[in-house]
């Protein structure tokens, strides 16, 4: 059984190219300047079409998350984090967090986290690892 | 809708619930529906509106026989009911219609004639979510509680506490699933589900089904019922993605629905004496009691601990058992406005001695909609 992957569509393509491109792409608004996630063409904030992709930081703090520990043979056969970040940008997104224990002593609200990028076939998907002092 | 200008004529839940393996989803609708079209003295030809969630409305209504003047398959997931009520009596008031019928049969555990939770890759859920390993409600609902706990400051205890004190209720209900007595410890030793979550802070996964009549209030003294009355009603909708929500310490949608209810009822909270808040998991009742305005932020954990919302206290909440403990087919909204209804009427099996206001909260997927109903059993 394989992990569920997105299906890209026209209004969110430029995301997971980014992530191809081991970039993570946020939106901002051109007039009130809002960064904005999940990616549409229009400031969710305002209304505005003039909306802009950049290149996030990749620094986000661990916001919130649950160890799952029901079977999901698609995630591994260990408990494992699925957690919201806060981006340093300010939207936040679901992800896991890799590269340490999936324990409660390991995931502490608010680490400093970055952004790792793992392959899938055609897809990418961004994970979040915490930050390298 | 004029207060108190719409009654509940009709109720009823399923003749059985729990495990109906020799029932489909359609089934459970059907066996509803008659139940509570029997207690209301009516027949299929004496229903012109209908409106359901989880099937259409035009598959309840050929199938039970009836040639509705307005339907309604507002589907925000298990508080979809909650909204039916609240569209019923506009539609009523309005003169669309005049005998509203709102099914509800789920064949939760038995999957008999079922659906599947399925959502497409391309939807932004499928793009930004379900990739992780979210999937179902444990992994869903549960996502903001840690944060939740450390802004207030309450513990995996206070999520048990919710547990321990909802199992009081069912243990008076002879329909609950769960009538055995719980502790705290009993609870935080169950087997790990999603941390913090634990078996027993989540729901059940049962089958069953309910349905509701409404009509206009001059009309209801006409059936053999007591009339339980509509005082006001709200509802609201957030957002698919529960990592999208704007704050994860309270529920945009509870807080607009709850405050729209109460402002038509013209009712302030200690006019309230009986409360059922939909209960999916252990949380939901902390964050309904702080979003409709029982209890201030930061205060919800302690008031439940205190015992106000166990049997004896000042605020009944989710005597039924709830979604912990009675019965949750994957819609539970129904069975919190059937519960409402019997308090009402003055038949629950554990009833609220001279109950006369009923709050009847709901939520809808993983926080992203909301319906609130009250009820009162006083004539207008």
């Amino acid at each position: 059984m394989d992990r569920a992957l997105p299906q890209p569509t026209p209004e969110t393509q430029h995301f997971w190219d980014g992530c191809a491109a081991q970039e993570l792409r946020l939106q901002r608004c051109g007039e009130c300047q809002d960064s904005y996630f999940p990616p549409r063409p229009f400031c969710p904030k305002c209304g505005s079409r003039q909306v802009e992709i950049y290149r996030a930081s990749g620094k986000a703090t661990l916001y919130s998350y649950v160890i799952n520990h029901r079977p999901r043979p698609d995630m591994g056969t260990e408990p494992h984090s699925i957690a919201v970040v806060e981006l340093a940008e300010g939207p936040r997104m679901m992800t896991n967090i890799v590269g340490c224990p999936q324990t409660p002593e390991a995931l502490v609200l608010d680490m400093p986290l970055e952004v790792t990028f793992e392959s899938f076939g055609a897809i990418t998907l961004p994970f979040f690892k915490p930050a390298e002092a | 809708m004029t207060p108190g200008s719409i009654a509940v004529v009709g109720a009823a839940e399923t003749t059985r619930l729990g495990k109906i393996p020799d029932m489909s989803v359609i089934g459970l609708h059907a066996d509803a529906a008659l139940n509570a079209m029997a207690d209301a003295g009516l027949k299929a030809s004496d229903i012109d509106g209908v409106a359901t969630a989880g099937a259409s409305p035009v598959e309840i209504a050929h199938y039970l026989g009836i040639t509705p003047t307005w339907a309604d398959g507002t589907a925000v997931g298990g508080c979809s009911f909650m909204l039916h009520v609240r569209h019923a009596a506009a539609a009523i008031a309005e003169g669309l219609c005049n005998t509203v019928l709102i099914t509800h049969g789920e064949s939760g555990r038995s999957r008999v004639g079922a659906g599947g939770f399925g959502r497409s890759p391309s939807s932004l859920m499928g793009q930004f979510e379900m990739p992780y390993g979210v999937t179902s409600p444990p992994t869903m609902f549960t996502i903001p509680v840690l944060r939740y706990l450390k802004a207030r400051g309450y513990t995996v205890e206070d999520l048990a506490t919710v547990s321990v004190i909802q199992r009081e209720w069912a243990a008076k209900n002879p329909r609950a699933s769960f009538k055995d007595p719980i502790s705290v410890a009993d609870v935080l030793n169950s087997p790990m589900i999603a941390w913090p979550f634990r078996m027993l802070m989540c729901c059940l996964v049962t089958d069953g089904g309910g349905a509701l009549i409404l009509t206009r209030a001059e009309r209801a003294r006409d059936f053999p019922q007591r009339p339980v009355y509509i005082l006001g009603a709200g509802e609201s909708v957030e957002t698919p993605m529960v990592s999208q929500m704007e704050d994860f310490t309270s529920s945009k949608a509870f807080r607009v629905s709850g405050k729209k209810a109460f402002a038509e009822a013209g009712i302030g909270h200690a006019d309230v004496d009986h409360l059922m808040i939909y209960d999916a998991f252990a949380h939901l009742p902390l964050y309904g009691l702080e979003d409709l305005g029982f209890c201030e932020p930061g205060e919800a954990a302690a008031f439940i601990r205190d015992r106000n919302t166990a049997p004896g206290g000042k605020l009944p909440l989710n005597t039924n058992g709830g979604g912990l403990s009675y019965m949750h087919s994957g819609m539970y909204g129904m069975y919190a406005l059937q519960e409402s209804v019997r308090q009402m009427r003055g038949i629950a099996p554990a009833q609220v001695p001279g109950a006369k206001i009923s709050v009847c909260h709901g939520v809808g997927g993983m926080f992203a909609a909301s319906g609130t109903v009250i009820f009162t059993n006083e004539a207008p």
